[in-house]
């Protein structure tokens, strides 16, 4: 306990870049839902997709650790657009492939969410399974190792401190990630309450028939925002490679549960409430993890997700994203 | 609700799937199959109704000694490949279904074992996936709950075994008896059920499914971190605990019937259990506890304003199915005599919930089926063992699509489902002739 409260600025500061990346993952969760009323289990699957493409980016490039600043901007840059489209694309592969076909049936959601989980596992093997066998001898540093063996990313950025405030070090890594993670949201935030795609999609949230009466066409706005969540994990792909540095093809079930647990705790189907809530959780997480051992940190995660859903089920800022600017 | 019935009473058996917009003569091959396919189907369930009531019993009795010969599928009881010299008595095609024929193959018994496992696993989700309608996604945590009880209480190899030992000055090998162990397994997964369903059960289906999930891991990083470093030793944490006794004390080599080479005593004792448990839901489905399950499935709302109490009943139905999962895991446990907390994670968890959707939750033969096939065929075609994870998450991504009501469907459920679907397929007609008027 006095290990957390003489260090608690350390804490808070990893926790926030931490729960940064939680956020943009959420965000996939809460645009689906807000739309759909439907939980997209199958998203972290769609991070860690965006994380394989960071990696087969490098390995293409052949880039090295620690690159001199000028080729690693651009590197990164070109690993979101790659991991970016990757996720996007498998998304929307995802929407189309499965959920669509459930909802012209009319599925009850738990048929939903049992296609999602299959989804889920034919992704995780096909990555850690199908692709070993088929790329293994192209891309051997890759694909060619135990599928349970975690897969290290060169580091584009060196840890340096920044500024030091009162024994609380800001480095790098954290002001790459959060103000990546901020901007790709404003972004976010600007097209859906800003664009007339985004009017279409707010329309949709908020009443589907009266939105197609109006001529938004609903297929489109789904496409759209499968489109979207996939993107923003891919950016949170990115910025996991840059911060934590290994992916595997399991990766995505821990980090998934987590940002659901952020997209609810800030109100799912709210943007700013991801944001919120991602943060909140990441903060929560370390300082959880610096009382106890590192060992229970997912155990917490877990935990705020349940005392959310049993005290205040529509999370922390709560509203859905069709009511949040109408 | 009343209307469904009426409508779905009246007609023969699924009509609205099947007399699809083109007319019941028209469509195209497959459509005309599938309606053939199921008038068979109902033909033979209707003879199978019209049996004389001995004649059903003397059939039901007549399987269930076939599945107590199963050890020796392919020859004479008594003798089975390869230490036999009644071996060589093979029964032609019968053989071939056997795993232990092929090269590297498992020993049949042990498969049959652990199909029974599984099947008892199946029958105890089903309780809470298909007939309370409660997507439990962390079964697997009943089923360590139960594993472990009997792993701490019984084993001399368990922290507290030591303890109590040091603490009440008694002999090194002393343990809680495996026989004792039973009514413990069933309190405690009892009590784990209603704590873990008493916060959760107020959420709607899918919180409920991701919650579930999250207690499931839970149990497994419990299981994993209480080993005296991050807490207190409970479970020796990764390494395990060993020496769980079976129904002859600790495996040693000197038990003559549950050891732990031949699995042939093990099949039996679990195929005793599931045909127990099988009878035993079957009663619960058709009792006034399983008409409640029933009615809260298909719409809690209205079931609660028949007067059904849906959280009392949906507790129950929790935990009656950590009971079944806790019984199943307490074999495992006492089967392999050694368990640490890798066996009990996520995939299996979701292993488990794929057996029983694709096999048609709520069915109790059908989520048997599913089981079944997920732990026979990578056994049977050891190639397919590596792939099994994607052979069935690319099953039941399409039986939901295809047929969500799985393999071997519950009638009701499947009815339930066309009517969801004509409702969505008339709502579009309606939609279309709209703008078409317009």
């Amino acid at each position: 306990m006095s290990n957390l409260i003489d260090h608690i600025g350390q804490y808070t500061v990893d926790g926030v870049s931490k729960g940064a990346i939680y956020a943009l993952v959420a965000l996939g969760y809460t645009l689906v839902y807000g739309v759909l009323r439907l939980i997209n289990f199958a998203h972290s699957e769609v991070f860690m997709v965006g994380t394989f493409a960071v990696v087969v980016t490098y390995s293409l490039l052949d880039v090295q650790q620690y690159p001199a600043l000028v080729v690693a901007i651009p590197t990164a840059l070109l690993g979101l657009v790659v991991a970016g489209l990757a996720s996007g694309g498998v998304a929307l592969l995802v929407e189309r492939s499965a959920y669509l076909p459930l909802r012209r049936k009319n599925a009850p959601p738990l048929i939903f969410l049992i296609t999602a989980i299959g989804i889920s596992l034919v992704l995780i093997e096909v990555f850690g399974l199908v692709l070993p066998r088929v790329l293994g001898g192209v891309l051997p540093e890759i694909f060619g190792r135990e599928r349970a063996a975690s897969l290290s990313v060169p580091y584009l950025f060196e840890r340096r401190p920044v500024v030091t405030i009162a024994g609380t070090t800001i480095d790098t890594i954290h002001v790459i990630v959060l103000v990546s993670a901020i901007v790709m949201m404003i972004g976010l935030d600007v097209f859906i309450n800003r664009t007339r795609y985004g009017r279409g999609v707010r329309a949709v949230a908020q009443n589907p028939q009266t939105a197609a009466l109006m001529g938004v066409n609903q297929d489109r706005v789904i496409m759209l925002i499968f489109v979207l969540g996939g993107v923003m994990a891919g950016a949170a792909a990115l910025l996991w490679t840059i911060r934590i540095g290994n992916t595997q093809s399991a990766i995505g079930f821990v980090i998934g549960l987590k940002a659901f647990t952020a997209a609810v705790l800030g109100g799912i189907g709210n943007l700013r409430g991801a944001l919120l809530g991602g943060i909140l959780l990441g903060v929560v997480e370390v300082y959880a993890a610096a009382v106890t051992s590192s060992a229970w940190e997912d155990v917490f995660a877990f935990i705020v997700l349940v005392v959310v859903l049993m005290f205040r089920p529509t999370g922390l800022l709560g509203e859905s994203l069709g009511r949040a600017r109408a | 609700m009343t209307t469904h019935h009426a409508e779905t009473n009246a007609p023969a058996e699924g009509t609205p799937r099947h007399a699809a917009p083109d007319g019941p003569a028209g469509g195209n091959p497959l459509r005309r199959f599938n309606q053939r396919r199921h008038e068979m189907m109902d033909s033979v369930r209707e003879r199978w109704r019209a049996l004389p009531k001995w004649q059903r019993f003397l059939a039901v009795v007549a399987f269930i000694v076939f599945l107590y010969y199963l050890p020796w599928l392919g020859y004479l009881p008594g003798g089975a490949p390869p230490r036999d010299p009644v071996a060589n008595l093979q029964i032609p095609p019968f053989h071939l279904i056997r795993t232990d024929l092929i090269s590297g193959g498992t020993p049949w018994a042990a498969v049959l074992f652990t199909c029974a496992l599984y099947v008892m696993v199946a029958v105890g989700l089903n309780v809470v996936i298909g007939l309370a309608g409660l997507l439990d996604l962390g079964y697997i945590g009943f089923f360590a709950v139960g594993a472990y009880t009997v792993a701490i209480f019984g084993s001399v190899d368990s922290p507290v075994v030591q303890a109590l030992q040091a603490r009440f000055g008694l002999s090194e090998d002393w343990a809680v008896a495996w026989a004792l162990c039973i009514p413990v397994v069933i309190v405690i997964t009892l009590i784990s059920g209603v704590l873990l369903g008493w916060p959760t059960l107020r959420l709607r289906g899918d919180y409920l499914a991701i919650v579930t999930l999250g207690f499931g891991e839970i149990i497994r990083i419990c299981a994993r971190n209480l080993n005296g470093e991050a807490g207190p030793n409970v479970t020796n944490g990764p390494r395990g605990i060993a020496a769980i006794p079976g129904p002859e004390g600790p495996p040693s080599p000197d038990n003559q019937i549950f050891g732990l080479v031949d699995a042939k005593p093990w099949y039996w004792l679990a195929l005793t259990l599931v045909i127990l448990m099988v009878f035993g839901v079957r009663r619960l489905e058709h009792s006034r506890v399983g008409r409640s399950w029933l009615a809260i499935r298909e719409d809690e709302d209205a079931a609660a304003v028949m007067g059904v109490h849906a959280f009392k009943f949906k507790l129950w139905a929790f935990a009656i199915g950590a009971v079944l999962g806790g019984t199943a895991g307490f074999l495992f446990a006492s089967r392999y005599a050694y368990i640490d907390p890798r066996q009990f994670d996520v995939k299996t968890s979701v292993l488990f919930v794929a057996m029983v959707v694709i096999g048609g939750s709520g069915n109790m033969l059908g989520v048997s089926i599913g089981a079944i096939l997920l732990v026979y065929l990578p056994e049977r075609f050891r190639d397919l063992e590596e792939w099994r994870m994607l052979f069935f998450g690319l099953a039941m991504v399409l039986v939901m699509i295809l047929r969500p009501q799985g393999l071997i469907p519950s009638r009701r459920r499947a009815r339930e489902l066309a009517d969801r679907a004509e409702e969505a397929r008339g709502g579009r007609h309606r939609a279309e002739e709209a703008t078409t008027h317009a």
